[in-house]
């Protein structure tokens, strides 16, 4: 099994306070992740800062063995490394093919061909494809703004899936999401990650999501890890159990 | 040196012309996110109605004045906002900006049509003797626009900070929707705003008339220096706006001396490209951090 | 085809069929004017795509139609045919417009269009005072209509379809472009550039293509401009024609395809109209007696007497009824009713991009 990403000592400095601090992790092929921690922690920045949305102050990031450190999102993604937000971020005067076919589009060709070529850029067999997985056929004619939110994060997390990529962060995917959804999102999560060998990273609040999802989890507090392993060695994790309470 | 005194306190004056102008434009554009492009027509009508006072109600001079700014404050304030801004605000910075292009348009015209395409006399504000400062022969008008424009910052400055309304506004401009949840009536702040544009306005418009005689077309050339002063000052103080003014206002004059018609005029212009290339934020603005 | 479809293709056809045949019922000062319209909406087309799609505000459009109509000027009255100067100005204001593009990657909105405004304004002072290069504030006069094939087009008729013909070629451009991936990708870069960047969309590229391609496009008008005025000096292209383009995109509809032309006959052909307005009974045909009882001439020959008054009025009127402009309005209308989910506000792209 291979090491899809490496973080090696990621810190990331705002002023005097460390939002990520010293931070080291590996994720491997195949697996799903979950980071949690209680607010403030860092989570979000140790996202922006693996994709390049932040420069970390110092600390290595590498994807496949290749450094990838403050790359810019747009290229990172064309290696391979997709993402959903937290706050709900489709397009939402585009339909649900066209927010499909945009996930992709820059992984197909070059500016030149993309101009001259096909208007879909050859990607509506794999649009189809997505709608039909996360069940939103009956919505793909209509413009993304009149889905439901459920709708909207399930085409969130297609739009991340669509280029095929080696790696998926999910902040926070759960997020204002009702029970019948969530269940339907985590079963889909898990579908795509056994039918595809996608590789994820998920940051949760939920926790019962985050116990379920994931094979293993990471624990910040602070900026650092303060546990690592397995949902059920964590959750019973003394020092997990008062980064939450203590705070 | 007194050559040198005298173009200093001439420029001062205009200075303080185009701070009183630049300090309004930049309130609205702070708190409501308003470009006016018919800030110069907001300049070149409160003289037609001061004309119109004295000429149709046979009103006095300085009562004329009075008459002119409340007119302003009703019409160009609080009229413009609620006609024009209010409609359009939710919908971005753009379609506003080009509906005031066409307000300017409006006044413009309709004035040249309506009332007279020709220049018209307008008194000035003190008689038309000189003083001697320094040796320099100083006009008294300069002397006094200066005053009253050094007064009118004042007398906002004071206001702004320290009236509690003042400071409301401030927070208003600073930020609306902190401002909101701390429980400032943003939407009273905001009208506030366009009430003291269209004051500063009307006091600019009696201050420079006498120069440039009333015409209808005076909008173009105050619109633009408006508009230079505020960029060049600082877009998001109203600091900004005065240094902008006062700045421009002696640049300007010192080229008029010593420069052909021609590159005067590019002089201003000049001073925005150096201005905007090397300092977008303004001589005194802040590193804008808000988003839009 | 859907009904809204076979009503547009339809009304399409009419406006093409009476662009075909107007001249043969106008005067040449009339057919001056409906040329005018034509090259000044491949400019307001080249904005659109800069501001409307790709969301970059520009300030410097008119400039690029300066360059182009200098260029033009310059290279056609020392003999040398216009497909010279469209390479020449196509390339040079694709090229400076590209350049343009790199101050919007570092700054946003209102201090993009005051960089936008420093260079329309640097560019104007260049044409009234270099005089060696511009003839300064005289002027290039003697301006030659361009011949095509050998057939000279110096006839406002002639020239006035060659412009029309410029016209479909550019609108057809810029559907392909709009509908093609880029479209997509200027559409993303518009609405929310931190997600578009995330989905591997190199906004750095498409933002500087945007200004390029409306540049490009702004400089094109500006080349057949100069035939058609045959005088060139530089007051057209003072700030006044990039608000003017900026009126026109914003009140015919920013970001929509048909939102230029619309846009175009408001700002150039209606103060023109409105000038006529007390003379418009023919449009009522036999019912012009009637028409001319409901509404007397002595009102409209008000309105065609202060038609600028009106003019203004009718621009702010639109705009206050409809900020998304003429199209914007029409697209309201007749779209399917839909609730629209609040979504966060997307953050601005500026940290590493």
């Amino acid at each position: 099994m291979s090491t899809v990403l490496e973080v090696r000592d990621l810190t990331k400095r705002f002023g005097g306070i460390h939002a990520v601090d010293g931070v080291s992790f590996e994720v491997n092929e195949g697996e799903i992740l979950g980071i949690i921690g209680p607010n403030g922690s860092g989570k979000s920045t140790l996202f922006n800062c693996i994709l390049g949305q932040l420069r970390p102050t110092s600390g290595e990031v590498k994807l496949d063995g290749r450094a990838v450190t403050g790359m810019r999102p747009c290229d990172l993604n064309r290696l391979g490394v997709s993402r959903t937000f937290q706050l709900l971020q489709v397009f939402p005067e585009l339909t649900v093919r066209e927010n499909l076919i945009l996930a992709a589009q820059e992984h197909k060709g070059t500016m030149l061909t993309r101009l001259f070529g096909a208007r879909d850029a050859g990607l509506s067999g794999d649009a189809d494809r997505m709608i039909e997985f996360f069940r939103l056929a009956h919505v793909a004619q209509n413009k993304a703004g009149a889905l439901s939110y459920g709708q909207q994060k399930l085409l969130d997390a297609a739009m991340a899936f669509m280029a095929g990529p080696r790696l998926v962060l999910l902040d926070e995917p759960a997020g204002g999401v009702n029970l019948t959804m969530l269940a339907n999102l985590r079963e889909r999560l898990e579908a795509i990650n056994r039918e595809e060998g996608a590789t994820f990273v998920v940051i949760e609040h939920n926790m019962e999501f985050v116990m379920q999802l994931c094979s293993r989890i990471l624990v910040l507090a602070e900026g650092r890890i303060i546990a690592q392993g397995d949902p059920a060695t964590v959750r019973s994790n003394p020092q997990v159990i008062e980064a939450y309470l203590g705070h | 040196m007194s050559d040198f005194l005298q173009l200093l306190i001439a420029g001062l004056a205009t200075g303080g012309i185009y701070a009183l102008v630049a300090i309004g434009f930049t309130l609205l554009w702070q708190t409501s996110q308003t470009i006016n492009f018919a800030q110069g027509e907001f300049v070149m009508l409160p003289a037609f109605f001061m004309l119109m006072a004295m000429s149709a109600f046979g009103v006095p001079f300085w009562g004329a004045v009075v008459i002119g700014i409340i007119v302003s404050a009703l019409v160009l304030g609080v009229l413009f906002k609620r006609v024009l801004v209010d409609p359009m605000l939710r919908h971005g910075v753009l379609p506003l900006a080009i509906a005031t292009m066409a307000l300017a348009l409006f006044m413009k015209e309709s004035v040249k049509d309506f009332y007279s395409a020709e220049a018209q006399p307008f008194p000035p504000l003190a008689a038309d003797t000189n003083i001697s400062i320094f040796g320099a022969t100083v006009a008294l008008q300069s002397l006094i626009v200066v005053a009253i424009a050094v007064a009118a910052v004042i007398a906002l400055q004071f206001f702004l900070n320290r009236t509690r309304t003042g400071r409301q506004m401030q927070a208003t401009a600073q930020n609306p929707n902190v401002a909101r949840i701390l429980g400032i009536p943003v939407e009273r702040m905001i009208l506030l705003a366009f009430v003291i544009n269209a004051v500063l306005a009307a006091l600019a418009s009696a201050l420079v008339t006498p120069i440039y005689l009333a015409k209808f077309s005076n909008g173009e050339y105050l619109g633009m220096a408006a508009f230079i002063a505020a960029i060049v000052g600082g877009f998001n103080q109203v600091r900004g706006a005065i240094v902008g003014g006062l700045l421009l206002g002696v640049i300007d004059n010192f080229a008029a001396a010593y420069l052909s018609a021609q590159y005067r005029a590019a002089i201003p212009l000049l001073l925005l490209i150096i201005v905007i290339i090397f300092r977008p934020q303004g001589l005194v603005g802040r590193v804008e951090e808000r988003t839009v | 085809m859907s009904a809204r479809h076979l009503f547009g293709a339809v009304a399409l056809a009419l406006i093409i069929a009476a662009l075909l045949a107007a001249p043969f019922g106008l005067k040449p000062y009339g057919i001056y004017i409906l040329t005018l319209w034509a090259v000044t909406t491949i400019a307001a087309i080249g904005l659109n795509l800069t501001l409307g799609y790709a969301g970059q505000v520009s300030l410097a459009q008119g400039a690029f139609v300066g360059i182009g109509a200098y260029v033009a000027a310059l290279l056609t009255t020392k003999g040398w045919p216009l497909g010279a100067a469209y390479l020449i100005a196509g390339v040079s204001c694709f090229g400076i417009g590209w350049l343009l593009g790199y101050p919007a990657l570092r700054v946003q909105h209102h201090y993009l269009a005051f960089v936008t405004l420093a260079f329309s304004t640097l560019v104007y002072l260049i044409f009234r005072n270099e005089e060696w290069l511009t003839g300064g504030i005289y002027g290039i006069s003697n301006v030659p209509r361009p011949s095509l094939f050998g057939y000279a087009l110096s006839r406002p008729r002639d020239f006035y379809y060659f412009c029309l013909a410029n016209l479909a070629l550019v609108s057809l451009a810029a559907w392909w472009l709009i509908r093609s991936p880029w479209g997509r990708a200027f559409v993303a870069l518009r609405e929310n550039p931190l997600r578009a960047l995330s989905l591997g969309v190199d906004t750095r590229r498409y933002t500087l293509m945007a200004f390029a391609l409306g540049a490009g496009l702004g400089g094109i008008s500006g080349v057949l401009y100069a035939p058609l005025v045959q005088y060139i000096d530089p007051t057209p292209f003072a700030l006044l024609l990039s608000l003017n383009l900026l009126l026109m995109v914003v009140v015919g509809g920013s970001g929509y395809f048909f939102g230029p032309f619309v846009g175009a006959i408001v700002a150039v052909l209606l103060p023109e109209w409105l000038q006529g307005v007390d003379n418009a009974y023919w449009l009522f045909g036999p019912y012009a007696d009637t028409a001319r009882s409901v509404l007397p001439p002595t009102a409209l020959k008000y309105v065609a007497k202060h038609y600028l008054v009106a003019y203004a009025i009718f621009v702010m009127v639109l705009l206050v009824f409809s900020p998304g402009g003429i199209i914007g309005f029409f697209e309201r209308r007749f779209a399917k009713t839909r609730t629209v989910v609040p979504q966060a506000a997307p953050a601005e792209a500026k940290a590493v991009s």
